[in-house]
């Protein structure tokens, strides 16, 4: 089911250009990146390569200098993070910000909640969160109404991105959903975040593991000293080819210029 | 790619398909409930479990050591008044304490309050009701400016309401005078806890509190019910109904005792102060466990940076809480004042606070934020007003009465980060 889809449909989210900078400081060089609906998109680079900046400039808490945004073909201008939420980008963290004393559904819900007049409207919110996981085939969790602080990490990573989808989200955006995570809880993060592309989101996914990278990815950016050396689908590369592109911003005829590396300073 | 490695943890027991969220569905019987229940104090969240065991095993022991006088309808009715201003403070108090913060300045916000309708009935000649307003009103600046600066300024809560603590008994001594007492003399404040509830409307409202309960979690139970939602066993349910119609029909039976001590004139009935805290329980239950303010106020305890990054507005809530919580301290006041038909410069100041905090604490909620339901005010001042009012019946040595209330409040402390620690260490 991973098979990759034609390219040639239209990218949910392009990027053109973007250029970002702190102070002197540039850490983004005329950034391009394609985001499709209904693919994974590993987004790959070394520590410092400018993977945080990007999904941050994406999620508007860091808006971009210059450069273009398009959404569904059309330009955007996402000045905050109210802007990227509300046309559908969900970016789940690496600390996942979830309130440890409160239930999965509260979790969820937590800022958006549904009410009735004055009073909360628990009954449909459950019955919204349990729809959610059950439409991400979420079966490790007992109970919706146990309190997160009794979840295990993997479980934790499967409420946040269940509370990523929950909002008719269009791009998920996920920060090393596997870092902390042991051998079954990976698995079914990994899961996850192949069925997220399978319901027809378009999911970017950051991560340093190769092997997670290969297994759900259906193509793959891979971003060296601010500049991305590669957006290709990942059934062009192998292994150690992304692995140059990290290390060296080249790979035979993939990567950026030599000239350019150069002028970075290497 | 999901069908050659399923793992381990979604294989269910017994081949049933995995549809999962069984917890939420096998609850249905008793027994499991209670194994949950028991699994959960096992955990660390003790809930309401110490402050209905002090209350028990206190009562006890000061029914054994004064049998004539503690467990007499005038001794109860004069406990349950006793506990009105503390229950009342620390209700307030739970809602800072929610987000981790600490009020010290409540006790001393509440004597001001009090010196402010008693100097608007004394000298103004104002009605009870512009007193009263004048109270809350008092309590509520006081609030907005404490939350204003903890939450926009950014001071530690300890730091702002330790200053205030000192600056407000300033103040009362100021409205009040060097020395001075300012009786109230006014009915209505006074009759808060000096006159009673007729016993037919006393016991009506009693069924009523029952009625309104019980149909409150069946409807509850009904629609978690009919949706398919995570439900408890109508056996708990009942149960809970059970106890509470008991515990409000003996109380209600107590209060409307004859307690006169002498057989010519006849005392009995609820006095008012009781009916307005159970209202102040159900309001601001509802407020805390079913309305969105409620519901960001636990979020931002539990986790001030999640709630931030979901768009609530931290320093909002934090100004609120303060607001409301020196406006209970207000109620208290007035209940307090009432009480003692009087407000001095030290109306306020003493125990007040360390009774409060340790009502609260004892009562489960938490000192490290997140936890605590505003029932908790009322077990753990209960509780409190036991130790108080039966150590006045042993009239042991006022030293001694500071030292076991202070060393109750250091044990509900205890246990609430042994608590703490064991869910923090509780397996996943």
């Amino acid at each position: 089911m991973s098979v990759p889809q034609p390219q040639d449909g239209t990218p949910i989210l392009q990027l053109r250009g973007v250029n970002k900078s702190f102070g002197a400081i540039q850490v983004l060089h005329g950034v391009d990146l394609k985001v499709y609906p209904g693919q994974v998109t590993a987004l790959v680079g070394d520590n410092g390569a400018g993977k945080s900046t990007l999904i941050k400039s994406i999620a508007g808490i860091h808006p971009i200098d210059g450069g273009e945004v398009l959404f569904e073909g059309a330009p955007v201008t996402i000045a905050g993070p109210r802007d990227s939420a509300a046309l559908g980008i969900e970016v789940v963290y690496q600390d996942l910000a979830l309130a440890d004393n409160l239930d999965v559904v509260q979790n969820m819900f937590l800022g958006r909640e549904r009410k009735r007049g004055f009073l909360l409207d628990e009954a449909s919110m459950e019955q919204a969160a349990r729809d959610t996981l059950a439409k991400l085939s979420v079966r490790t969790l007992k109970s919706v109404r146990q309190l997160v602080s009794s979840l295990s990490g993997g479980q934790r990573q499967t409420v946040a991105i269940a509370k990523a989808v929950l909002w008719e989200s269009k791009v998920v955006i996920l920060d090393e959903p596997t870092a902390a995570l042991g051998v079954a809880q990976t698995r079914q993060v990994l899961d996850l975040v192949r069925r997220l592309a399978d319901t027809g989101h378009a999911v970017v996914f950051i991560s340093h593991n190769m092997v997670d990278v290969f297994e759900v990815s259906d193509r793959i950016a891979a971003l060296y000293l601010g500049r991305m050396a590669a957006d290709v689908p990942i059934s062009s590369l192998d292994r150690t080819r992304v692995v140059e592109l990290i290390t060296t911003g080249r790979s035979g005829d993939l990567g950026i210029e030599p000239a350019a590396v150069a002028e970075v300073g290497i | 790619m999901t069908s050659n490695t399923v793992p381990a943890s979604t294989v269910e027991p017994g081949g049933a398909a995995p549809s999962g969220f069984e917890g939420d569905k096998g609850a249905d019987s008793v027994g499991a409930a209670i194994r949950g229940y028991v699994d959960k104090i096992r955990g660390g969240d003790l809930g309401a479990l110490p402050a209905v065991l002090g209350i028990v095993v206190l009562t006890v022991l000061f029914y054994a050591l004064r049998p004539d006088t503690f467990l007499t309808p005038l001794n109860l009715t004069n406990l349950l008044v006793q506990s009105a201003p503390i229950i009342l403070l620390a209700m307030g108090l739970v809602f800072v304490l929610l987000l981790g913060d600490i009020d010290l300045s409540a006790g001393v916000a509440s004597g001001v309050c009090a010196a402010v309708s008693a100097q608007l009935l004394a000298e103004a000649g104002a009605s009870w009701w512009v007193a009263i307003l004048g109270a809350l009103l008092t309590g509520l600046v006081i609030g907005l400016a404490t939350g204003t600066l903890v939450g926009l300024i950014g001071i530690p809560s300890f730091v702002v309401t330790l200053a205030l603590f000192l600056g407000l008994q300033g103040v009362t001594l100021r409205i009040i005078g060097q020395g001075g007492t300012v009786p109230i003399r006014e009915p209505v404040i006074r009759g808060l806890t000096n006159e009673y509830v007729p016993v037919t409307v006393g016991w009506i409202l009693a069924a009523a509190v029952v009625l309104v309960y019980a149909a409150l979690q069946l409807n509850r139970w009904r629609v978690q019910r009919a949706r398919g939602l995570a439900s408890q066993p109508l056996g708990i349910v009942a149960a809970r109904i059970a106890l509470i119609a008991v515990v409000t029909v003996v109380v209600t039976a107590i209060l409307n005792a004859d307690r006169a001590l002498s057989a010519a004139v006849e005392l009995k009935g609820i006095p008012y102060a009781i009916p307005v805290v159970v209202v102040l329980l159900l309001l601001l239950t509802f407020l805390a466990g079913r309305t969105t303010f409620g519901r960001h106020v636990y979020a931002v305890g539990g986790n001030a940076e999640a709630a931030r990054r979901a768009g609530i507005n931290v320093t909002r809530i934090r100004i609120l809480v303060f607001g409301l919580s020196s406006t209970m301290a207000a109620v208290s006041g007035l209940v307090a004042a009432a009480r003692l038909s009087s407000v001095t410069p030290g109306s306020g100041g003493g125990n007040t606070l360390l009774y409060a905090v340790g009502a609260a604490v004892i009562g489960g909620t938490s000192l490290f934020g997140g936890r605590g339901r505003v029932r908790d005010a009322v077990l753990g001042g209960l509780v409190i007003a036991i130790i108080a009012n039966g150590l006045g019946l042993l009239q042991v040595a006022a030293y001694l009465n500071f030292i076991i209330t202070g060393g109750v409040l250091l044990l509900a402390a205890t246990v609430d980060a042994l608590a703490r620690r064991r869910a923090a260490a509780a397996p996943r």
